[in-house]
């Protein structure tokens, strides 16, 4: 990408001081032996204390690759992050040292993982578990770190937290596993938790259950929060904004309820009509044309064109800037404000 | 719409038939002398009639016994006991020829289009194999034509024939996978979660593939789904599954807008919705606890020990899937009523 603009993310305008999380204009790639993928290309968005962000995407929209860089545990190589800033609290992430950003990792910012079977080490208790970063980085000796660790169980509600931390992570149900996930994420007080599809291993009913209690974690704990997902639906009730990614780019970021109201990118709005509806059936689904871009061929001018129905010459020679409409939303497309009215009918 | 493969066969007449089905799969304990120390009871009499032409939806969290119930249609499994005929045959007492004549005539979509294809075949032999054991459904010289007829079907170009799966994308796999479920034209088919692992915008082709196929071939669908969305779309009736039986079963009018039984209740209520303000307006179940296990269940009915209707005749007396004074399709519910103010979903 040639361009490197950054624009400014729409809702609050940034308090004295700055905002407690910002990405600016971050550029990713993984340097791989068919080629070089464009993984992410120009990602800016912003947090502050106690808000949550959503960021949907599917599958190799670098969702997740946007949260590992900003975890630093990115596996380099392949990845290689060629310019951008994520500053936390006014410094940028990306200039310290290794030994710097231990210290940022898991004590301001810490992670949740979609599959905790897998991000739990099946061989040690789980109170072992979560003791273990309280021992490592709060120097705790291990009888605190054991009643911290029934304390964070405790809070992430897992009934009879006392007799069940000698139990190993095979034990637990899948949402008991999220929960001791969560625990984990919470020992050293972050400010900001990154959650990475927490539910989408998860069964529906259970599924709720753990976004009622990031909810109420985020609320009582006022942390930040960015979640991750691929689908609206989880995120819908918890989220006070969201970006759409796509191919990389932050193509649309607005509040939840006027982006569901009236999407204003191509991409968003044909997402949206594509999942069923409980309440509408019979009809075909609508779907999106094509698959999503290669990353190591990514089209000229909008990395949507080639799907897009409202696509014109314009959108083939020319990457599209955000546009900032009306109400501060942004759409990263020629066409945002006639696709919003189009979508708004 | 086209015509019906056959105009002799009579839509909407029964096709398969199932009939008190019972898979436990034992555990045992013991090295030298293994001993039977109890069984899971995956699948614990289950009956149902397939229409033709129809979709049946199987609906169930993980671990209700819905894949096992696939597999045991499919003969991959061997049933504990009951019965189950297609077309007036038994299943599980077919041998031979006349097993492999019945095994034509219902074939099977798996749920991972990623480890359901052989890397090593092309997909012209993935698609073809059937072929290879039901030597007269394609005489050899036109096989490789009818394979490019199929892909051609499944909207896949037929030029592809020689490539590799790792070639496609995931739709494009799970459409291999039709493809492959189409060869020996059956009458039905069994979709084990189709849709599962693919992100929404491929979803929606796919569904919209399914139903297509299922009007030009008069095709029956067993469709296996944890999402309630998807099933309402592509369901004409649905059964709802928990620790191995059915709970409630009825057309998908029945169990969407006039749900019995407080399990279905509570699974409807926990879809996630993408819309804010449907959100609010809704009045959701929250359920506490897991699924017990299926090695265990509770006795009585097996879902009291998360019900908030629960009473002690729920802990003695099992509840037969039968039809109920509040509606009159088949609920497994001592107390079956309709919920009050239904949700607007």
């Amino acid at each position: 990408m040639t361009h490197s603009t950054v624009q400014p993310t729409p809702a609050s305008a940034t308090p004295v001081g700055g905002h407690l999380l910002e990405l600016r204009d971050l550029h990713v790639e993984f340097r791989t032996n068919e080629g070089v993928a464009r993984v992410i290309n120009g990602v800016s968005y912003h947090l502050d204390a106690g808000e949550t962000l959503a960021v949907l995407g599917e599958s190799g929209s670098g969702k997740s690759v946007t949260a590992q860089a900003i975890m630093g545990i990115l596996d380099t190589p392949p990845a290689v992050i060629r310019s951008g800033q994520i500053l936390y609290q006014g410094q940028d992430l990306l200039t310290r040292s290794e030994e710097q950003r231990r210290q940022v990792r898991g004590k301001e910012i810490a992670m949740i993982f979609q599959d905790a079977l897998s991000a739990l080490n099946p061989v040690f208790p789980v109170g072992w578990q979560i003791g273990e970063t309280l021992r490592q980085r709060a120097g705790m000796s291990r009888g605190d770190a054991r009643r911290r660790a029934i304390e964070l169980m405790d809070l992430v509600k897992i009934p009879g937290a006392a007799k069940r931390i000698g139990d190993y992570p095979h034990q637990f149900s899948g949402g008991m596993r999220q929960r001791i996930g969560i625990a984990m994420a919470l020992a050293l007080d972050p400010k900001v938790l990154i959650a990475d599809e927490p539910t989408t291993a998860l069964d529906v009913t259970v599924q709720a259950q753990i976004m009622d209690l990031l909810a109420d974690l985020r609320r009582d704990l006022n942390m930040a929060m960015i979640l991750i997902t691929h689908d609206l639906g989880v995120v819908a009730g918890v989220a006070d904004r969201i970006a759409v990614m796509y191919a990389g780019r932050i193509v649309e970021h607005a509040d939840v309820r006027s982006l569901y109201k009236a999407p204003a990118h191509p991409y968003t709005k044909g997402l949206l009509e594509s999942i069923p509806r409980m309440d509408v059936r019979g009809q075909e689904l609508s779907t999106i044309k094509g698959l999503p871009p290669n990353l190591m061929r990514i089209p000229s001018g909008c990395p949507f064109h080639p799907r897009c129905p409202y696509v014109q010459q314009v959108c083939v020679d020319v990457v599209p800037h955000d546009l900032v409409l009306g109400d501060g939303r942004t759409s990263e497309c020629h066409f945002a404000q006639e696709v919003r009215d189009d979508s708004a009918r | 719409m086209t015509a019906p493969a056959s105009a002799t066969k009579v839509r909407g007449e029964t096709i398969l038939s199932v009939d008190n089905l019972v898979k436990h799969f034992p555990i045992s304990q013991g090295v030298l002398f293994q001993r039977q120390i109890g069984a899971v009871k995956a699948v614990d009499g289950v009956s149902f009639e397939l229409r033709r032409g129809e979709t049946l939806g199987v609906v169930g969290e993980s671990g209700c016994g819905k894949s096992t119930l696939a597999r045991l249609l499919m003969r991959l499994e061997t049933p504990t006991s009951g019965r189950a005929t297609l077309e007036g045959k038994d299943l599980f007492k077919a041998s031979g020829a006349e097993l492999r004549r019945l095994r034509r005539n219902m074939q099977m979509v798996m749920q991972d289009p990623y480890t359901s294809l052989n890397p090593r075949m092309t997909v012209g032999d993935i698609i073809g194999e059937p072929f290879e054991i039901h030597r007269d459904a394609a005489p050899k010289g036109s096989r490789a034509r009818r394979v490019q007829e199929l892909l051609d079907v499944v909207g896949l170009n037929p030029e592809h024939i020689n490539r590799y799966p790792h070639q496609f994308s995931g739709g494009q796999r799970q459409r291999i996978g039709i493809a492959r479920a189409l060869a020996l034209r059956p009458e039905v088919i069994v979709c084990d979660e189709p849709v599962s692992a693919l992100d929404v915008s491929i979803q929606a082709q796919v569904i919209n593939l399914l139903e297509q196929l299922q009007d030009e071939f008069g095709l029956s669908y067993i469709f296996i789904a944890h999402d309630l969305s998807v099933v309402r779309h592509i369901a004409d009736r649905v059964a709802v599954m928990y620790l191995g039986r059915i709970v409630e079963i009825g057309t998908e009018d029945e169990i969407y807008e006039r749900a019995t039984h407080p399990y279905t209740q509570a699974l409807l209520s926990a879809v996630p919705v993408p819309d804010p303000e449907a959100r609010e307006q809704r009045n959701m179940i929250r359920l506490v606890g897991d699924v017990p296990s299926p090695a265990d269940p509770p006795s009585g009915c097996h879902f009291r020990t998360r019900c908030w209707k629960a009473q002690d005749i729920c802990a003695i007396e099992d509840p037969q899937t039968v039809p109920r004074a509040a509606d009159p399709h088949p609920s497994a519910c001592h107390f079956a009523e309709l919920r009050p103010a239904a949700p607007t979903l």
